[in-house]
């Protein structure tokens, strides 16, 4: 077997160019140098081909030679990924631990699951049987909480010829014969996909269902729906991070992946240490047994934070193919952008915007569109929800990063850089931000919390535009001036900013509030409101109003009242009711 | 065997960059080393193609001629030898000894361009430094392995913050732990340098300081060595020694400033304002540098400093920086020129790595409802202020004017302190309940009444 061999002729950073490269295809991945550093093929012209490297290229030398793999850049996917941390190209953290200690070094080879780890099968088929591609032939219990769904791989379908027994098996042993009728199949308990190959599926779906955070800003003022996508926006401290390590923790997804993607170490360390401490609500489990981590910091190689963003919607795809719902929390799309960014300005291809090549907006729509509500190959539901964090240059949202996410998401989550500074988390600025999905999401908000929620939530929203135009004025004259119907405006709008806006992350109640409860505090701060318009307009003014314990204990309700609350609300009603009831007729009578 | 060829002419001499042809067997980013008749010059290769090698040469190009030189590649990246005598002794930008103590013997090689640390090597750094300055401790509390910079402006008292910090923190409480301080200069100016040298000696630690300077009239490019060669020196003592190290890298602005001047002369497509579009990336590569980990007792405690350009946060240099560290200490010029010392902006100040290192168990149970509080009260006193300047003071209603009340008292009782003040974290904690204690109870939303009654005053 003669293998070709490309020559390498040029190297500046993590781009280099070789000759010798025309029997190399596109997007190959390939081995550069003595090290056998792992790379990519991007462009090839005549004979000379380029190739980004995801590993350092310190000590490479011209002359040293690039091999064929033989195949795109891909990933194994099989038991063994929940609970794991990968690198930008599916390599696990933990054995390059192993292998270099502390400090990544590069030339550590290839590597992704554990192909020698033994796990208990359930084989669902048997010999006779007919597969379909995307169709279920056996079970893996990977955690206590995900059952591992062995799939038929796409473009596979046929007369089952073999089948093996239930037991222990290792990835590598064939558990399957498919004879299509000109080839047999062995099929394995994992498969490979190529990351920048969207997996198939049978259909999409409309949007329907939210995805609910227990994050009130989120689930009541702009929620994000299952199969959906949002960005987080913002400058740097006003909780991009945070807002999606609370989504990560809390949200109702079967399987969370987070990727650092350019950002910090310590961050990863922090899941890492926390999650399987954290219990998940709805199983009582360790949130490690759902989670899958894929990090590539800011320090390491910039080409495979590039490929880590694909890495990460590929295994999500793969999740959502055995029928469950996959989130995906990006952090931050911006170094992926910026990613780009340098490998082109490497390339020395013509820069658009500030210096971004001009297929940024395409790869973003594309990015975006592989999430989505679908019906899988094998029928089933499923899901892939992108939420992306952007950290725009200077904290400014005109940079073409931020415009040109906003163009392909459905929610926009505007981190606001005054209200960090004031610490009111999170961050996320009311009269900027918004969901696309509020239309498509009403009916389920009906059926499954309460008739009048959205209703509740417009109106809400509607006392917050109101204050925002009534302070402009405040800020010109004070507030000593506004009739008392508009002070009463000021001082509900305090009621949602502090009461039920503001949530603490740290607080171990607040952190995760359940939709009723967030409906029957919207309730709460609704009737006062009622009653303390009544109660003016009758002339009463608004500091017997303001001065009435009541306010402080709604300021407080999201400490002092369970999330698993019994009578709480309806007494706190009364007692409002009352209140109210009897200052009237004290002034009336 | 290995023949060392030399090369004597040079095709081109560009800014800090030299190209030679005719190389072989060259590696991408090893060493070179220049003779010239004004002595020898180092560079590291930045780029090959084919048999041409591009040099970005460290000390000044200026006098080099293509002919009467002598290039030799040392086919190593940047190293510089690390023994635990490097403890006191004073090194130029680019590691080597120029106080009269002499070269670093038996020691360990260590490439200064560092790798990145493991995210699942790292530990999570939760262990609170007091300073003794009361706006850090209470507002944006350091934490031992975080990198929390400092942005400040042209002529503030950033050199005076950072002297304080040296001299007053405890950067290792337990018995026996070592500790150190490792300080980086980029193209500072002498005063500057001399300033610490004083202060350093003054606090009684110039024996455990180790310094790189890189003054304001050494070679330009080596500046981008520096910050390296002084965080290897950190991680040396860190991680095979077991220390805790405190690395102040001053300034970074200089330092940025020399990535752009190479990047504009090897003619990159710039980002904003001129700065290479991988400084985000380059900046990554130093402050990711602080830390702790797997399998040591020691930890890298990074305050940079940073001179905002035009005292604007939105410049890419503050901005990226921001986006790498894990918070900031924000100073004022307007706080300054009321002759508050430290003049810390609280507002955009921040340290996200409090939040697991105080309170119950760490500083005290108070803490984190007290910082949220002072950080919501003095917000709103902007507001009144700004309302006040339209509608006068006496035009305010009571409860703006206890806000403006209390913003005074926070300035001049909390904020302000002494240069050789060190307050413990009882007292910080003590003066903040005195300040909140000048608004209603009612106004503190973000305590809960049970910490309120314990400590509110009167
Ligand atoms: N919901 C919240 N509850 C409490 N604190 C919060 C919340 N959100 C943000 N914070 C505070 O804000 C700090 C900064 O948040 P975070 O690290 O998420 O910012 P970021 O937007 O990701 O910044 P960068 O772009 O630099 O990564 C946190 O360390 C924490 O102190
Ligand atoms: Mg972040």
């Amino acid at each position: 077997m003669d293998k070709i061999q490309g020559i390498i002729t040029y190297i500046n950073g993590p781009v280099i160019k070789a000759k010798n490269m025309e029997m190399f295809k596109m997007r190959e991945m390939v081995t550069v140098g003595e090290k056998r550093l792992i790379g990519e093929i991007i462009s090839i012209d005549g004979d000379i081909g380029t190739v980004q490297v995801y590993e350092e290229t310190t000590g490479l030398k011209i002359g040293e030679k690039i091999n064929s793999t033989g195949k795109p850049l891909s990933v194994k996917l099989g038991p063994g990924i929940i609970g794991n941390i990968f690198d930008g190209i599916q390599r696990p953290l933990n054995f390059i631990y192993e292998k270099s200690g502390g400090f990544i070094s590069e030339g550590i080879g290839l590597a992704s699951i554990d192909l020698t780890k033994k796990w208990d099968v359930v084989v669902l088929v048997k010999e006779g049987d007919i597969a379909k591609e995307g169709s279920l032939f056996a079970t893996v219990q990977e955690t206590p909480l995900i059952t591992h769904k062995l799939m038929i791989p796409p473009g596979i379908s046929g007369k089952i010829i073999y089948a093996a027994k239930n037991g222990t098996y290792d990835l590598e042993e064939v558990l399957l014969k498919v004879d299509d009728g000109k080839t047999v199949h062995d099929i394995k308990m994992y498969q490979e996909w190529p990351v920048r190959t969207p997996r198939p599926v049978k259909k999409r779906m409309p949007i329907e269902k939210p995805l609910i955070t227990g994050q009130r800003v989120i689930d009541t003022f702009f929620p994000v729906a299952k199969g959906g996508t949002a960005a987080i926006p913002g400058g740097f401290g006003t909780g991009k991070t945070m807002t999606q390590h609370q989504l990560a923790k809390w949200s109702d997804a079967d399987i969370i992946e987070y990727i650092g993607c350019g950002e910090r170490g310590n961050e990863m360390t922090e899941v890492l240490e926390d999650f399987p401490k954290l219990i998940d609500p709805n199983s009582n489990l360790p949130l490690m047994n759902r989670t899958i981590l894929i990090a590539n910091t800011s320090n390491m190689p910039v080409a495979a934070r590039e490929a880590s963003i694909y890495t990460g919607i590929t295994i999500a795809e793969y999740f959502r193919d055995m029928g469950y719902n996959v989130a995906i929390m990006a952090d931050s799309t911006s170094r992926w952008a910026e990613a780009l960014r340098e490998i082109s300005g490497r390339l020395e291809e013509m820069p658009a915007e500030e210096g971004y090549p001009a297929y940024l907006p395409s790869r973003l729509a594309e990015f975006y569109e592989r999430a989505g509500y679908v019906t899988t190959l094998g029928n089933d539901e499923a899901s892939v929800t992108i939420i992306g964090a952007v950290s725009p240059a200077g904290g400014d949202f005109s940079e073409p990063v931020t415009q040109n996410t906003k163009r392909f998401v459905g929610a926009f989550l505007g981190l606001d850089k005054k209200l960090a500074y004031a610490r009111h988390y999170p961050a996320i600025n009311w009269l900027s931000s918004y969901s696309g999905y509020l239309a498509s999401l009403n009916s389920w908000y009906k059926d499954n919390v309460s008739e009048d929620f959205m209703n509740l939530r417009g109106q809400m929203l509607k006392v917050l535009q109101e204050e925002s135009k009534l302070l402009e004025i405040v800020k010109l004259v004070g507030e000593d001036v506004l009739p008392d119907e508009q002070r009463l405006i000021l001082e509900i709008a305090k009621l949602i900013k502090i009461g039920y806006l503001q949530q603490n992350a740290y607080h171990k109640d607040d952190t995760y509030v359940p939709l009723n409860k967030q409906y029957r505090m919207l309730r709460v701060i609704k009737l006062f409101y009622d009653h303390a318009n009544e109660t003016i307009k009758k002339g009463i003014p608004i500091s017997k109003v303001k001065s009435s314990q009541l306010y402080n204990d709604i300021l407080k309700m999201k400490y002092s009242i369970p999330n698993n609350y019994k009578n709480e609300f309806d007494d706190f009603e009364n007692q409002i009711s009352a209140y109210f009831d009897s200052l009237i007729e004290a002034y009336e009578g | 065997m290995n023949i060392i060829k030399e090369y004597m002419q040079l095709d081109k001499i560009e800014g800090p960059l030299i190209v030679l042809s005719g190389v072989d067997n060259a590696s991408y980013d090893e060493i070179v080393e220049i003779k010239t008749n004004s002595g020898i010059k180092h560079g590291k290769v930045v780029q090959l193609h084919n048999d041409k090698a591009i040099v970005q040469v460290f000390e000044t190009t200026s006098g080099m001629s293509v002919r009467d030189v002598s290039v030799r590649f040392t086919g190593s990246p940047l190293e510089i030898n690390l023994s635990k005598d490097i403890l006191g002794r004073v090194f130029n930008g680019i590691g080597e000894p120029i106080d009269d103590g002499g070269e670093i013997f038996g020691g360990v090689k260590m490439d200064v361009n560092g790798r990145p640390m493991n995210p699942v090597a790292r530990r999570y750094p939760r262990n609170f430094i007091q300073t003794g300055i009361s706006a850090i401790d209470g507002l944006t509390t350091l934490i031992r392995g975080q990198k929390l910079p400092i942005f400040s402006g042209n002529g503030l008292p950033h050199n005076q913050i950072a002297a304080q910090i040296v001299r007053q923190a405890k950067i290792s409480e337990e018995e026996g732990q070592d500790f150190a301080v490792v300080f980086a200069a980029m193209g500072v100016k002498h005063d500057d340098a001399h300033y610490f040298l004083k202060a350093f000696e003054e606090s009684g630690v110039l024996e455990r300081v180790v310094m790189f300077l890189n003054l304001a009239d050494d070679p330009v490019v080596e500046r981008i060595i520096t910050p390296r060669c002084a965080l290897t020196a950190a991680e040396y003592l860190a991680f095979n020694h077991n220390m805790h190290i405190l690395v102040i890298m001053t300034d970074i602005t200089s330092y940025c400033e020399a990535l752009r001047e190479i990047s504009s002369s090897r003619e990159e497509v710039p980002g904003r304002k001129g700065y290479p579009g991988y400084l985000y990336s380059d900046l990554a590569s130093l402050y990711e540098r602080a830390g702790m980990m797997e399998d040591s007792s020691g930890s890298i405690t990074q305050i940079p400093i940073l001179t905002m350009p035009n005292d604007d946060i939105t410049h890419p240099i503050p901005d990226l920086t921001g986006y790498i560290t894990e918070g900031q200490i924000v100073l004022s010029r307007e706080i300054f020129q009321r002759n508050i010392y430290p003049p810390i902006n609280i507002l955009p100040s921040l340290s996200r790595l409090m939040k697991d290192g105080i309170g119950e168990g760490y500083t005290r149970d108070d803490h984190p409802a007290v910082s949220s509080q002072v950080f919501s009260s003095y917000s709103r006193v902007q507001e009144v202020i700004a309302l006040s300047q339209v509608i006068g003071e006496d035009e305010l209603s009571d409860i703006d004017k206890k806000y403006l009340e209390f913003g005074r008292a926070f300035e001049e009782k909390f904020l302000k302190q002494d240069f050789d003040e060190n307050r413990s974290i009882d007292e910080t904690l003590e003066l903040a309940w005195d300040i909140l204690s000048i608004l209603p109870k009612s106004e503190l939303d973000r305590i809960d009444s049970k910490t309120i009654d314990a400590h509110y005053r009167g």
